[in-house]
């Protein structure tokens, strides 16, 4: 299965059904229990994550938490 | 009318067809407020007080630090000490004797946000920690206040402007804080000094464009940036129709801290909006 992930062009192993929570494990994803999901333009709700599959061609974005500098 | 002196000191902008002398009095005119006198907010304010942005305020409790320096451009060595508000201050001034600058050294926080943003244009989110930023993004929402959001890390910052009631809003992407302490601040994951100055430049920049009426802004998309890599991504962002805030059945109606996002860069300074 041919992804795009954060504008990169990803190839998953195989062509098995995956949910957004299977590809947050199968990518290593770091910060998972707080990284906003993206799929294909819609932002997903998290509790969506384990319901939401993946397709071929899907266009997933990883947005993380920035806070910033500090004094 | 520009006076003989403005015309000269803004001249190379006044150039400018989409700036022209009636830009130039859109700016004079305008008012905005920085929120942090920190990385972001340093670059932010130097530039907005050169163009001539008449009115700016600046809030921040802070005094300098030597740790500041690396980054925090507006400040000095001799500035250590010293209210950073006051250190701003003084600089815009230098800069540009003919802009306002109002200092608010005390924390923004929900019970007082509504009445600083009032007074102005648009808002600059320089600040570095979630509690404020999410405070911000519930008054300039609630408010309809326009204001640009830019948060930096190590070496990567993100920044996305908003437009409340038309663009998504900080919510739309992150509906609810992380708990305190989950996500590393800059204090403990470090941050390299140019890139606050690289995202605040993108942040003047679309305030000046907001006051000025022209370009696109940076609504409706996140721009993403790593400076290892060089590399600039846009994110499309769509508003989301579950949106706490801005959504179809918004939960949040009025401005208040939430409880957990209060963490401040590591320190327990709750209900406090720093600088970054």
């Amino acid at each position: 299965m041919k992804i795009i992930v954060n504008g990169e062009k990803t190839t998953l192993a195989d062509n098995g059904l995956r949910t957004i929570s299977g590809l947050l494990d199968e990518l290593k994803v770091a910060d998972a229990l707080y990284v906003t999901v993206e799929l294909n333009g819609k932002i997903l709700k998290r509790e969506d994550f384990d319901s939401s599959t993946v397709a071929d061609g899907d266009c997933i974005e990883f947005l993380y938490f920035m806070g910033g500098g500090q004094e | 009318m520009l006076t003989e002196d403005q015309i000269e000191r803004y001249s190379r902008q006044i150039l400018l067809p989409e700036v022209g002398g009636k830009g130039q009095e859109k700016l004079l005119n305008g008012r905005v407020l920085i929120i942090g006198a920190g990385g972001l907010g340093a670059p932010v304010a130097l530039y907005l007080a050169a163009a001539g942005v008449g009115t700016i305020g600046i809030a921040d409790p802070d005094a300098v630090d030597t740790s500041n320096l690396q980054r925090q451009v507006i400040h000095f060595s001799s500035d250590v000490g010293r209210a950073k508000v006051t250190s701003a201050q003084e600089k815009m001034g230098a800069i540009n004797p003919g802009v306002k600058v109002n200092i608010y050294p005390e924390w923004i926080n929900a019970a007082n946000i509504a009445a600083a943003i009032s007074d102005y244009d648009f808002v600059i989110d320089g600040t570095d920690n979630f509690a404020a930023k999410f405070i911000i993004n519930d008054a300039c929402v609630l408010c309809e206040k326009p204001y640009s959001h830019a948060g930096i890390l190590r070496f990567e910052g993100q920044t996305i402007t908003i437009k409340p009631g038309e663009s998504a809003c900080y919510r739309c992407v992150f509906p609810v804080p992380p708990p305190a302490d989950a996500i590393p601040t800059c204090a403990q994951a470090g941050v390299i000094g140019v890139l606050p100055g690289l995202l605040g430049m993108i942040q003047a920049t679309e305030a000046i464009k907001f006051l000025l009426g022209k370009g696109d802004l940076l609504t409706g998309r996140l721009l993403s940036y790593n400076a290892l890599t060089m590399k600039f991504r846009e994110i499309p962002i769509n508003r989301n129709p579950d949106c706490p805030v801005c959504g179809v059945k918004p939960t949040i109606k009025e401005i208040r801290e939430e409880l957990g996002a209060t963490a401040y860069c590591g320190l327990e300074k709750p209900n406090n909006v720093g600088d970054t």
